[in-house]
């Protein structure tokens, strides 16, 4: 498909653009998309990308994110841009932005952490950039690869 | 600036100031620790909640507790309360906190103590909490070497099970706040673990790493040795080898520096042979000491001023 755009325009909803190449599939269990969901969903993986070499990208027509799914999209695609399109304009264009402190979102990986236990506590992480590093407030065990599989 | 913590959870929330402020109290309360009457916590109560075993982290608190005229109230053998029976341990803080002015707590899981801090009407001080922090610990080993030797420009050897040994990854932290050089003496699979010494190298202090205790024998101010657990190791032999290569025995101090200090949390296992007690060097029984003036110096300054 020469010039041509490779996933169709959406009329209302969301395209969820420079994803980190190869996350689109953890973007989209982020954002609830199932097998047999029957929402319109365009996903391209790898696409070229100017800025970053190669970048994958989620359209899901008659849809908005809310914030939580937007942190966890943070979390493992940092540079993500988020664009809320209604009648095939894009109304609002933002980056997504790595909170400083996420609560409830990620598991810890330490078994052995509180926050894993039957006590009424949510888990809760300090974020730092470059890469994306979760320490834990409770156990101070360290996140730094695949997160996405830590998603509550 | 006044003691800044409400509770006592990690060595990390201490400034510096908070520590010396605690180390010039638990100084002057020495004589009390020894025996002297005193009613500074006269009518207060602590609540030692220990939901693993422990000697002589419950046994100093309740005797700091009670040389300072307060008493304390425990939670007795887990099997028999409420905790059997299936209580959350947010709940049985709640409950606890209504009943005592403060609450020690030993618990398995980590980060136990923080959240019960979250639930506490009162302050919580941490007495372990799993393979996580043990501040109180940490506060008396640094007033020992404070005591017995200095706090500044000081190097210090921490030897043994550097992996999963709490009590250095937190005596590291301290040290570091003290601008200490710090030798990590372990084998190479129970070495510190990267976070923490990438934590240590930001703060710009030197740290240095071997497996051989000779390497730094005569060259170090303070040694700490520590436990190296049976548990860690897949094979026996293994174990034995390890263990033997890290046992202190006074034949090996020949060499040392003539004022240094040898030290260890206790209980010892071999670690350290008892020829090493009738050395100059041996300084772990004054340690176990300055376990009740330190806790009681804590124990001072969460409680004073409160109603």
């Amino acid at each position: 498909m020469k010039n041509g755009l490779l996933i169709r325009s959406i009329e209302h909803g969301t395209v969820i653009d420079h994803i980190t190449a190869g996350q689109a599939l953890s973007v989209m269990r982020i954002i609830g998309i199932k097998s047999g969901t029957s929402a319109v969903v365009s996903v391209a993986m790898n696409v070229p990308s100017r800025a970053m070499g190669l970048k994958d990208i989620v359209k899901i027509e008659g849809r908005e994110l809310d914030s939580r799914e937007v942190d966890k999209i943070s979390l493992i695609s940092p540079d993500a841009t988020i664009n809320i399109i209604r009648d095939y304009a894009v109304v609002s264009k933002y980056t997504v932005e790595l909170p400083s402190e996420i609560r409830g979102i990620v598991r810890c990986r330490n078994p052995n952490c509180i926050t894993n236990s039957d006590e009424p506590v949510a888990s809760d992480f300090t974020v730092t950039k470059n890469p994306v590093t979760l320490r834990c407030r409770y156990c101070d065990h360290i996140i730094v690869s695949d997160i996405a599989e830590q998603l509550i | 600036m006044s003691f800044s913590l409400r509770h006592v959870i990690s060595i990390k929330d201490f400034r510096r100031e908070d520590i010396d402020e605690i180390f010039e109290l638990a100084e002057r309360l020495e004589p009390v620790a020894s025996g002297m009457p005193c009613r500074l916590l006269g009518g207060k109560l602590l609540a030692l909640l220990f939901y693993e075993p422990s000697t002589r982290t419950r046994l100093s608190f309740d005797a700091a507790v009670k040389r300072l005229g307060g008493t304390s109230i425990n939670l007795g053998s887990v099997e028999a309360s409420s905790v059997a029976k299936g209580e959350t341990l947010a709940d049985t803080i709640r409950v606890v906190s209504g009943y005592a002015d403060a609450i020690v707590l030993r618990h398995p899981m980590e980060g136990a103590a923080r959240m019960a801090s979250e639930y506490s009407r009162v302050p919580v001080i941490n007495a372990g909490d799993g393979v996580g922090h043990h501040p109180t610990q940490t506060l008396l080993d640094l007033y020992t070497i404070k005591r017995e030797k200095r706090l500044h420009d000081i190097s210090v050897a921490l030897v043994g099970d550097l992996r999963y040994g709490r009590t250095v990854h937190s005596l590291a932290y301290a040290l570091a706040l003290y601008g200490a050089r710090i030798y990590l003496v372990s084998p190479p699979q129970l070495r510190m673990p990267e976070h923490i010494k990438s934590d240590l190298l930001e703060s710009n202090i030197v740290v240095e790493e071997t497996s051989r205790l000779e390497d730094v024998l005569t060259s170090v101010d303070v040694l700490y040795m520590t436990r190296i657990q049976r548990e860690r190791f897949a094979e026996p032999s293994e174990y034995v080898a390890v263990a033997g290569s890290y046992r202190l025995t006074s034949e090996m101090l020949s060499d040392v520096r003539d004022d240094l200090i040898i030290m260890h949390p206790l209980p010892r296992v071999g670690e350290i042979d008892s020829s090493v007690d009738r050395t100059p060097y041996a300084r772990y029984f004054k340690q176990s000491f300055y376990g009740v003036p330190v806790r009681m110096a804590l124990l001072v300054k969460l409680l004073e001023g409160r109603v």
